[in-house]
């Protein structure tokens, strides 16, 4: 069985770090070449390369069902869950091939954080929440939790507000604590890639202008690859963009690029009306 | 008929039927009531039930339902578990194990007797005992169990699930932290549903548990549940309707209690779940 | 870089024994369903062994001791039970239904929906204690003997009326309010409403209730053993008392042996199969209506 390996352990506030550098200069982190994912007899994403760049954030773009959460899940193995999914092709992280039938799922997503699109804190306090995950992948020690746990909600901005009822149930905090609740909770693994779906639509547009902050200060510490409808907050955040649409029935990348270029000088003329059309 | 006459007969309908209820539960109440006693339920049955009390009784029928739920839970849950989060990768086996479940559970009780009597009473060697009675009220009550359960952990949404997974964690610390506790409630009526049903029970366990009225001294003697008790002593012994009477309220009163705990957890449960979400 | 083998490798391994064994536990319970076939067939297979299962129809009357099996009375008996108790249980049933629906005031409803509740929680062996001291001398008064197939008819029937009731009121329930909103837009009265429009919308939930209503009184031993008078013949006169299929296994088992324990192990299969064909015909039927 070949495993994923950990990194050296190292605790950071991200609250107080800067921003990482601007990408100029695109180290991949994630290369992923003809992926294509199917439910059973449906392909619904086909033959997708891109390479996914090291500290920075790629936006995922395009409308409804032409595949970019199956892509998503794709990258940590959740279509795992899936009955009849497959997933073909290949996407390559440090020297490993996620998509080999000898990888350690579990150790992957660890590595490979995700957050939901519906904030989905478990019916439990707001400690067991960040808790249980620890203990899964090993940490027991009571001081070493609590300085995680501690870490973790101050990089989410969550600490202040929650760190004298943190035996409340998780579910009684607002919607948008409960998402940089469920941030704090991947970011406690200490992942180096982060995914994101949709991760501000549920939201009211305070709570959602927090997160997005919180998104834009993780850049540079983290790989961020998030989809979003939110045009103008892909523009926003995103250093690349990558268009998906749906050609056929069938969930196709049709242009990837630096997030400037994709949004003002598109190449395809389908970018070019979609990013037009929603945004203008 | 007209609209009027229409009325009248929906109301008469109702009250018939109220009527005969109440003359039921009053009957119960006025002629059980008199002979109860602390006496009866500390003292053992004499004169064949006549006179005494039911305490050897009791203790039979709250060890037949421990035995039942100590059998039913762990494989319930199981099965319920499986069906909920695992038949959708082996379908096949999924269909086969809710069609034999669901027919199971149509199958008459007086059958259910009798496969106990063959089964557990003759082939397993249980004889006539607690543990015989048990063990088929837990085949009988299985079927409620496991699809009550099963509806509870398949009601929660797929968010859980999810996040789970994409923490790293495994299945086993999913459920165990997360999903049976999110599923309690339904998993604790259907146990509750069961148990009414088991303690209700008498024509599976005339058979299997048997007649004996003395104090069980262990699982593998005799025991005579309530249900059984309030059979014998109309049918069998002349001059013990009182006593009979006396049974019946007290296993109402008891089923009862199982019930009005179940709605009462649900209730807390509903709660709980509007007031956070 | 450092391996995880530690941690992940062993929970993950954990993660897979764990779907093996709740498939055999799910199994397991499955398995109880043949363990009751199996048992059951191979507990009468000395007397269908010795003359195949036509005999159970064939041979006259229930005499075991002496090699006649006749089962024919007792299924006539179960049946006639089973079916005036339920023809008595679904007009009451559904009446009371509709009245809890939409005539009577709302305390009123909440108040018959849990004493039917709780009546629908009562054990069998209860209401035929009640059966046979109450009913049972108020039908001798009228026709002697008492025990009979009417006491039979009448404690199953109000055995069955919660669960006519309560499902019959829940389809009801479930009926659109647009509907009846059409329907008094229509100008139709009270009662063309409720007959032409809520009870023909709810019919399947009705008819499932029935069903189980049915398939309920087929089984049940103690409060038809109790008030039946359980005398092997064929239901003839609804004053006779009768004996069902239930009633004699629990009646008989207790000395039973040999061949005559092998005829009542096959009556049991009997009552099994007639139960489980009523309950796929049941599916069947709701299904096709749904279809429609």
């Amino acid at each position: 069985m070949k495993l994923l390996s950990d990194e050296p352990v190292t605790t950071y506030t991200v609250g107080d770090v800067e921003p990482g550098p601007p990408c100029c200069d695109p180290v991949p982190h994630l290369r992923v070449t003809n992926l294509s994912v199917a439910y059973d007899a449906t392909t619904v994403l086909d033959d997708v390369s891109l390479d996914i760049n090291k500290g920075c954030i790629t936006a995922l773009i395009g409308p409804s069902g032409c595949g970019k959460t199956s892509f998503l899940s794709a990258l940590n193995r959740l279509t795992d869950l899936i009955p009849g999914a497959r997933v073909q092709g290949r996407i390559q992280f440090e020297d490993t091939n996620l998509l080999g039938a000898d990888v350690d799922v579990m150790a992957l997503r660890r590595r490979i954080g995700m957050i939901f699109q519906k904030p989905n804190p478990f019916p439990l306090s707001i400690r067991r929440n960040l808790e249980l995950p620890l203990r899964e992948h090993g940490v027991h020690h009571r001081d070493q939790l609590a300085h995680k746990i501690e870490t973790a909600l101050r990089d989410v901005g969550l600490w202040h507000e929650v760190s004298n009822r943190l035996d409340s149930p998780a579910l009684a905090l607002s919607g948008g604590q409960q998402q940089r609740l469920c941030i704090a909770r991947a970011l406690i693994l200490e992942p180096t890639i982060l995914l994101m779906d949709e991760p501000c639509s549920a939201l009211d547009p305070i709570s959602s202008g927090v997160v997005e902050e919180l998104i834009q200060r993780l850049r540079g510490r983290y790989t961020v690859v998030i989809v979003t409808h939110n045009l103008a907050q892909a523009r926003r955040i995103a250093n690349y963009a990558a268009f998906f649409w749906m050609k056929e029935r069938v969930g196709k990348l049709i242009e990837f690029g630096r997030s400037q270029c994709l949004f003002e000088t598109p190449i395809n003329p389908l970018t070019a009306a979609y990013v037009a059309g929603v945004s203008g | 008929m007209s609209d009027r006459a229409f009325t009248h007969a929906i109301w008469g309908a109702a009250l018939l039927v109220a009527c005969t209820f109440f003359w039921l539960l009053g009957d119960l109440i006025w002629r059980g009531v008199p002979h109860l006693s602390w006496q009866f339920f500390i003292s053992a049955p004499s004169n064949a039930g006549r006179a005494g009390g039911i305490a050897p009784i009791l203790v039979s029928t709250l060890l037949i339902l421990a035995v039942a739920m100590a059998a039913a839970i762990p494989l319930g849950l199981g099965a319920a578990v499986w069906l909920a989060e695992y038949a959708q990768h082996k379908v096949a086996l999924g269909r086969a194990v809710r069609l034999s479940l669901d027919v199971l559970a149509g199958v008459p009780s007086i059958v259910f007797g009798l496969f106990g009597n063959a089964f557990f009473s003759m082939f397993l060697g249980l004889g006539f005992s607690i543990l015989s009675g048990g063990l088929t009220l837990a085949c009988m009550i299985l079927p409620i169990f496991i699809r009550t359960s099963e509806a509870g952990l398949s009601s929660i949404g797929a968010d859980w699930r999810q996040s789970a997974a994409a923490l790293g964690m495994t299945r086993a610390t999913a459920l165990w932290h997360i999903l049976l506790r999110a599923a309690a409630p339904s998993i604790v009526a259907g146990f509750i549903l069961g148990m009414g049903r088991a303690t209700a029970e008498t024509a599976a366990l005339i058979f299997t548990s048997g007649y004996v009225d003395r104090m069980p001294g262990s699982l593998s003697d005799s025991g005579r549940s309530l249900a059984v008790h309030i059979y014998d002593l109309s049918m069998n012994v002349t001059g013990g309707d009182a006593a009979a009477y006396a049974s019946a309220l007290v296993l109402v009163l008891l089923i009862v209690a199982i019930n009005s705990s179940a709605f009462a957890l649900s209730d807390r449960w509903m709660t709980r779940r509007i007031t956070l979400s | 870089m450092i391996s995880s083998r530690r941690n992940s490798l062993s929970q993950w391994n954990a993660d897979q024994r764990l779907a093996p064994l709740l498939a055999l536990l799910a199994a397991g319970a499955a398995l109880i369903l043949l363990l009751v076939v199996g048992f059951l067939i191979h507990e009468a297979w000395p007397v269908l062994n010795a003359g195949g299962w036509q005999r159970f129809f064939a041979d006259d009357n229930w005499y075991p001791l002496e090699g006649r099996f006749g089962l024919l009375s007792m299924v006539w008996a179960t049946f006639a039970a089973a079916f005036g108790a339920v023809l008595l249980a679904v007009p009451l049933g559904l009446a009371g239904a509709i009245f809890q629906c939409f005539y009577a005031p709302p305390a009123i409803a909440k108040l018959y929906r849990s004493v039917l509740a709780l009546l629908a929680g009562i054990p069998s062996v209860v209401y035929g204690l009640w059966g046979l001291t109450v009913l049972v001398p108020l039908v001798a008064h009228w026709q002697p003997l008492g025990t009979s197939l009417l006491s039979a008819i009448l404690i199953l029937a109000l055995m069955i009326l919660p669960t006519v009731t309560l499902t019959s009121a829940t389809a009801l329930g479930a009926v659109p309010k647009s509907l009846l909103n059409g329907a008094a837009a229509l100008g139709l009265t009270q009662k063309g409403t409720i007959l032409g429009v809520t009870v023909p919308a709810a019919r399947n939930g009705i008819l499932s209730g029935i069903l189980l209503a049915t398939v309920r009184a087929l089984g049940e031993t103690m409060a038809v053993l109790m008030v039946a008078g359980n005398v092997v013949q064929n239901p003839t006169s609804l004053f006779e008392p009768v004996r069902v299929l239930t009633a004699n296994i629990a009646l008989e088992m207790a000395y039973a042996t040999g061949t005559h324990r092998a005829g009542l192990f096959a009556s049991g299969l009997l009552l099994t199969s007639l139960v489980l064909l009523l309950a796929w015909l049941a599916a069947r039927v709701t299904d096709n209506l749904r279809h429609v």
